[in-house]
């Protein structure tokens, strides 16, 4: 495959390799965290694990939209899909097993004869809405900064177009604030107890915002960011290029992923997120709790098409299940194999919590490509 | 006026512009009618003609056993590049019975129609399934029609059978790898699920994926001839290659590790995965074998597999290991390691 195919050159990797190794063999340890799901999976998915040196740990953060999405959220969607016979309810594949109250999710609502449908896009959900004007269409919408302009366009467009019968229940987060939440919490702030080292930053996410809103986590915290890629060989010169300027005593914002990101980012993305949608005060993320300007909602000029007023949601925040680890998984606090029910309760089948359920999440990526690592190998 | 229809006539059934209706599964005479001028046309075999509730066979030769296997098709589309739900729904089942090391013998076939479906595709499926069968030469030799109202079926779905002998001595399982084994597949991997999935998305591509729907029993003699020390033959369909593997790794109590570099997969089928987010190992196939070997077998049992048409790209992609774990682990042709799991219940749309 033509330009996939060059990121994920296994002769270059090891190269890349043996220049991690000896740039890092420093005597001290390294502790990065990738911030997206995205890159967890890159790491989980090529074995990247097995080509760093044993003093360079990655920790994975919170950047998996389904991982972060609180359980009040999705009880929110299977209510109004179950209580409203008129309803269809569409989101991302992703959205379908996160498990919710009352032991059902998405998918179990749509078995109990909820009409919840899958799409790709959220123009395949306003498509919906135009091919059953009968129909309540709604689009449970989610994902941090690369997903929310495609909801801001359909918004615009339902708009445009007087389609009465779509609406969004908006459930977008914004990354730069919960970084900020991580680089806040009181175990990498004042205990030390999450050793962090710098961060690998977003790839798609920065195609949008650019990488300047980075600066200021460079500066007031003095931890290194690098911008990179989704491939596994951009994380892997992301990972060097943290590992030099750790050693060189630098906390700066840099870019692997100059050929997709700049420093502004899609400034028409921008105005047209900013014409549709404003700050939420707080939202609820899972596993860092309230995030104050952590998300947004739909402005008023659009109020028509946001389905949390125009069907009156209430959210109404519940628990994780209490042996979960997810919260602290999240922010980097602990390892899944240190959660009691990793691996045995929660499995991707039978999900408990979030960061099992999507395959960016830090369980499930451990679980599905990494668990093996955990047992001593035996001789054959 | 009346002296010009002939005493006793029927009008034909319409197979242009008819379409199924209930009566077509009442019973009555319109059933009658759909099974003598589709069906028992189609597949016209001696046993078929005996026109009973059952059908008698053969018994097979001294020292057979008997291997029998049943599938059901519920695919969507009915008609996809590279096959129809009709012949798929023949070699699903052949391919089924023939794993198990047997000659296939007989089909059944069990429809369920939808009212309202046009016959004219009920014709084309129908003789795509007679087709298949005649090219495998494993007639339908007994079978049943049913109708639903609209809206309770999605047009068609295909229930087959299939009967086989076994010859003495022979037994093939998911429990007998052993560490040490050489792990073969007959050829690329994920065409049938991505013919399918590309259709359903609409994704268009240079050069179109069909599927590799293919009666794999030809293949499988011409390799138990050459190599009948063969340990384990599956055909990896709904969950792919990776999901069979788990299933033997985990009947046999041992582990496997893959080369991802010696994976055969079409450069189309794995540029559709990269944009749908899947991975080919998890596709299905229709129409390939995944063999296990004793390692001292496997360039003959390569050879056999590659001289037949439908072997041509077979490949040794790894082998048995002793892991107590049964974990199928693949080094990645990025230079690490990694878990090849179960699929883990993802809402994939109708493959087969």
């Amino acid at each position: 495959m033509k330009y996939v195919d060059e990121f994920r050159d296994g002769d270059v990797a090891a190269k890349l390799a043996d220049a991690i190794a000896r740039e890092a063999a420093t005597g001290r340890d390294y502790a990065f965290m990738e911030f997206c799901g995205g890159h967890t999976h890159a790491i989980s998915r090529y074995g990247v694990t097995d080509l760093l040196p044993p003093n360079v740990r990655m920790i994975h953060g919170p950047g998996c939209p389904v991982c972060v999405l609180p359980i009040g959220r999705i009880d929110m969607a299977i209510g109004l899909v179950l209580a409203r016979r008129d309803v269809i309810l569409t989101t991302y594949g992703d959205c379908l097993r996160v498990p919710a109250s009352n032991q059902l999710s998405l998918q179990k609502a749509k078995a109990r004869g909820g009409d919840v449908r899958m799409v790709y896009s959220a123009a395949d959900a306003l498509t919906l809405a135009q091919k059953n004007p009968g129909r309540e269409v709604v689009f449970f919408a989610i994902g941090f900064e690369t997903t929310t302009p495609p909801t801001a366009l359909v918004i615009r467009q339902a708009q445009a177009l007087g389609l009465t019968n779509f609406s969004v229940i908006c459930n977008h987060v914004l990354t730069p604030s919960a970084i900020m939440t991580i680089l806040e919490s009181p175990e990498v702030r004042d205990l030390g107890t999450v050793p962090l080292d710098g961060f690998i930053g977003p790839a798609h996410v920065s195609t949008i915002i650019g990488s300047r809103p980075y600066a200021f986590f460079a500066e007031e915290y003095r931890k290194p960011v690098v911008i990179a890629g989704f491939e596994p060989l951009d994380v892997m010169q992301a990972i060097r290029m943290l590992i030099r300027q750790v050693n060189e005593g630098r906390a700066e914002v840099e870019n692997e992923f100059t050929r997709a990101v700049t420093a502004d980012g899609n400034l028409k993305a921008q105005a047209l997120v900013s014409e549709v949608f404003e700050l939420r005060r707080s939202f609820e993320w899972r596993g860092l709790r309230e995030v104050p300007y952590s998300a947004l909602r739909i402005r008023d000029a659009f109020a028509g098409w946001d389905a949390e007023r125009k069907f009156d949601l209430a959210f109404q925040s519940v628990p994780d299940n209490k042996a979960c680890e997810c919260g602290a998984i999240l922010r980097g606090v602990k390892k899944p194999t240190d959660c009691r029910i990793f691996g045995t309760v929660c499995t991707p089948e039978n999900p408990m919590g979030s960061c099992m359920v999507s395959s960016e999440g830090a369980c499930a990526a451990h679980y599905n490509y990494g668990r093996f690592r955990d047992i001593p190998v035996v001789a054959a | 006026m009346s002296g010009s229809v002939k005493a006793g006539y029927v009008r034909a059934l319409d197979l242009k512009t008819g379409r199924v209706d209930m009566g077509h599964g009442a019973g009555g005479k319109a059933m009658a009618q759909l099974i003598d001028e589709l069906f028992a046309r189609a597949f016209a075999n001696d046993y078929l003609a005996q026109g009973d509730d059952g059908t008698v066979l053969p018994a097979p030769e001294p020292g057979e056993r008997l291997v029998m296997a049943t599938d059901a098709h519920v695919v969507s589309p009915l008609f996809f590049p590279g096959g129809d739900i009709g012949c798929l729904s023949v070699h699903g089942t052949i391919n089924d019975v023939a794993v198990m090391g047997a000659r296939p013998l007989y089909l059944a076939a069990s429809f369920i129609l939808e009212e309202g479906f046009p016959l004219a595709e009920l014709k084309r499926i129908v003789d795509s399934m007679a087709a298949a069968s005649r090219a495998a030469g494993v007639p339908v030799v007994t079978g049943d029609t049913k109708v639903v109202e609209q809206g309770k079926g999605d047009g068609v779905f295909i229930t087959t059978t299939g009967v086989g002998a076994l010859p003495a001595g022979r037994s093939l399982s998911g429990a007998n790898a052993r560490p040490g084994d050489a792990v073969l597949v007959s050829g690329t991997l994920g065409d049938h699920g991505m013919a399918i999935m590309a259709q359903r998305e609409s994704l268009a591509f240079e050069s179109e994926i069909e599927s590799d729907t293919a009666a794999l029993h030809g293949l499988i003699a011409d390799l138990l001839a050459a190599v009948p020390g063969v340990r384990v033959l599956r055909d990896p369909t709904r969950g792919g290659l990776a999901t069979t593997l788990n299933e033997i790794a985990a009947q046999s109590g041992v582990g496997m590790l893959l080369e991802e570099k010696a994976i055969p997969v079409r450069e189309q089928v794995d540029a559709a995965c990269e944009l749908l987010g899947l991975d080919p190992l998890y596709v299905a196939n229709e129409g390939k074998l995944v063999a296990i070997v004793p390692a001292e077998a496997a360039d003959a049992a390569l050879a056999a597999l590659r001289a037949h048409p439908l072997g041509r790209e077979a490949a040794r992609i790894g082998e048995v290991t002793a892991d107590p774990n049964a974990f199928v682990q693949i080094r990645t042709g990025f230079g690490g390691k990694r878990m090849v799991d179960w699929l883990s219940g993802e809402p994939l749309p109708r493959i087969c």
